[in-house]
């Protein structure tokens, strides 16, 4: 883009400014609790301030930018008021993408109009890498999106998939070269937006369940590296610091959640999770030591109990328990026990979706403790109830070093003097092994839906 | 002008790093759904794109990405303030306060 240097220029040079100002105090607001809603705002009023910059300074085609905003407007509003909160994790990774998408046709736009994304190999390069990130980040968050809504096609396996990776990238690479070096490269841009595509498919295809968290922090880092990749193509700072700012925190989350998984991030996306799992084994570790239990022999434990810990995961989400769980909590508090929740970072499909379910069920967050605070607190726990969580809380991450999930960090729920599991069946976890915790002495076995598994608990209690 | 791009980026980068260096877990969804409202300042390269768009192809291609990057504008920043207000709808206690 050529720089005037007009007065008009100069101001809306300065509206970046100040909008690239409000986006850091927003997003630092929007680290802490008490100051996340002001955070909020002050970014959304860094993104007015930067629209409307760009409007002003606008002088051709505004009929069609004006109908863009207002279609994007309307879907987007429609779609973050009616969004049930346990569909967070799907909405999150459909926002990912459709960022991702705008930053892939900004250099299509140039291409298609001028014949060519920008004058010089920098600036197109910085095109072709907006186009390349920004359209695997499209197709992946779709696939993403997929996978967590439950639709089949999220799960469709694409042979020798690690090699089509591999392929796909070293093609893209390639391209970009040749569009640094030939800016006009018309055709060579548009095979790099299609390879893209399908890379996106073939990179986010096989990752899945609990590795989620993963992905959705990865993708939304990418969305705002797009962002910054467009914004070199333009030579525009506001999309440069944004994009930068939002690949920054996208990165520091993707980080977490491989730390708390103890895995690689390499090795999230590039090896499957060895599923060693076999239905013999899982016979010697159960055979004969699962004592069931029902909801009013659980009532009758938390009647007496000083101290009880929800330690909920993705089963909670699926069977939509939180509101049944802040039901029965109320119920134990009344009695005068204390009630906590432990909650493992990558519990859930994203991060923090345990704390936003248990939010939406009006539980108060100082309550919901991480994994550092719960563990020591443990042992003075009478009864930890665990809701569709297995991995998290499976003794070998711990204590075995031959477990693929040793050194992964745990929820020490076996030190309480009672372990109640909540769940349909003994059906192992996302890692497929067979979890000891269940066999353990001080360990019951509820067999139910969680959602009504609670409700009954509640009931029970309340009888009493 | 790409060594002061360069320059603006690897600033930014490191300001990211530095202000998001610790996130409580409760705040993980929204900090995500926020930073994702912020990417989509793609709108304003959109915008940029739109002025500079010639025949029905680039027009159409520039008012989807327009469009695209407004919902992640605006269901970005509502869906975080809809999560934020559940989180803060609780009676103020000792902990809200001191954050």
């Amino acid at each position: 883009m050529p720089q005037e240097t007009s007065d008009s220029a100069t101001l809306v040079q300065l509206a970046y400014l100040l909008s690239s100002i409000l986006f850091i105090l927003g997003l630092k607001g929007l680290t802490r609790p008490r100051t996340a809603v002001r955070g909020n705002r002050l970014g959304a009023a860094g993104m007015l301030v930067a629209v409307l910059a760009v409007l002003i300074a606008a002088d051709v085609h505004i009929t069609l930018i004006l109908v863009g905003l207002a279609i994007g407007a309307a879907i987007g509003g429609f779609m973050a008021v009616r969004v049930k909160m346990t569909d967070m994790p799907q909405l999150v990774a459909l926002f990912n993408g459709f960022g991702g998408g705008a930053s892939a046709l900004v250099p299509a736009v140039f291409i298609a109009s001028k014949g060519a994304i920008a004058g010089d190999a920098a600036s197109s390069l910085a095109g072709g890498l907006s186009a390349f990130i920004g359209a695997v980040t499209l197709t992946g968050s779709t696939i993403a999106f997929a996978k967590l809504q439950g639709l089949k096609w999220g799960d469709v396996r694409i042979p020798s998939q690690l090699m089509w990776n591999v392929g796909l990238t070293v093609v893209s690479v390639g391209l970009l070269i040749y569009l640094a070096v030939s800016p006009d490269a018309a055709f060579g841009f548009w095979v790099l937006m299609l390879v893209s595509l399908v890379l996106g498919v073939t990179f986010v295809s096989p990752i899945g369940g609990a590795d989620m968290p993963v992905v959705i922090a990865l993708l939304n880092s990418m969305s705002g590296l797009a962002a910054t990749a467009a914004g070199f193509t333009l030579q525009n700072n506001a999309l440069i610091v944004s994009g930068s700012l939002v690949g920054a925190s996208g990165l520091i989350l993707t980080g977490i959640m491989c730390k708390a998984m103890n895995r690689r991030l390499f090795d999230v996306l590039f090896k499957q999770f060895t599923v060693t799992g076999d239905g013999a084994k899982a016979d010697d570790v159960y055979a004969g030591k699962i004592k069931s239990t029902s909801a009013e022999e659980l009532a009758m434990l938390l009647e007496s109990a000083n101290r009880v810990v929800f330690v909920p995961g993705y089963g909670m989400a699926v069977s939509q328990a939180q509101h049944a769980v802040r039901e029965l909590a109320n119920a134990m508090e009344k009695n005068g026990t204390e009630v906590l929740f432990g909650i493992h970072p990558v519990a859930g499909r994203m991060p923090g979706h345990m704390n936003v379910l248990l939010a939406e069920a009006d539980i108060d967050y100082a309550k919901l403790m991480d994994l550092d605070t719960i563990n020591p607190m443990f042992k003075q726990t009478d009864v930890v109830i665990v809701i569709g969580a297995n991995d998290v809380v499976n003794p070998l991450a711990r204590d075995d070093k031959s477990s693929p999930i040793y050194g992964m960090p745990i929820l020490d729920v076996d030190q309480a003097r009672t372990v109640v599991t909540v769940k349909r069946s003994l059906s192992p976890g996302f890692a497929g092994i067979p979890n000891p915790l269940f066999a353990l002495d001080n360990s019951l076995m509820f067999f139910e839906d969680a959602k009504k598994a609670m409700a009954d608990t509640a009931a029970a209690l309340k009888g009493n | 002008m790409l060594v002061l791009s360069l320059t603006i980026f690897t600033l930014a980068i490191f300001v990211g790093f530095e202000i998001i260096n610790k996130v409580p877990p409760t705040l993980h969804t929204p900090l995500m759904s926020g930073s994702n409202a912020i990417s989509g300042i793609a709108v304003v390269g959109a915008i940029l794109a739109a002025e500079i768009a010639q025949g029905w192809f680039a027009n159409t291609m520039a008012v989807i990405a327009i469009a695209l990057a407004m919902i992640n504008v605006v269901g970005g920043f509502m869906v975080t303030n809809r999560m934020l207000s559940m989180f803060k709808s609780k009676p103020a206690k000792g902990a809200g306060s001191q954050g």
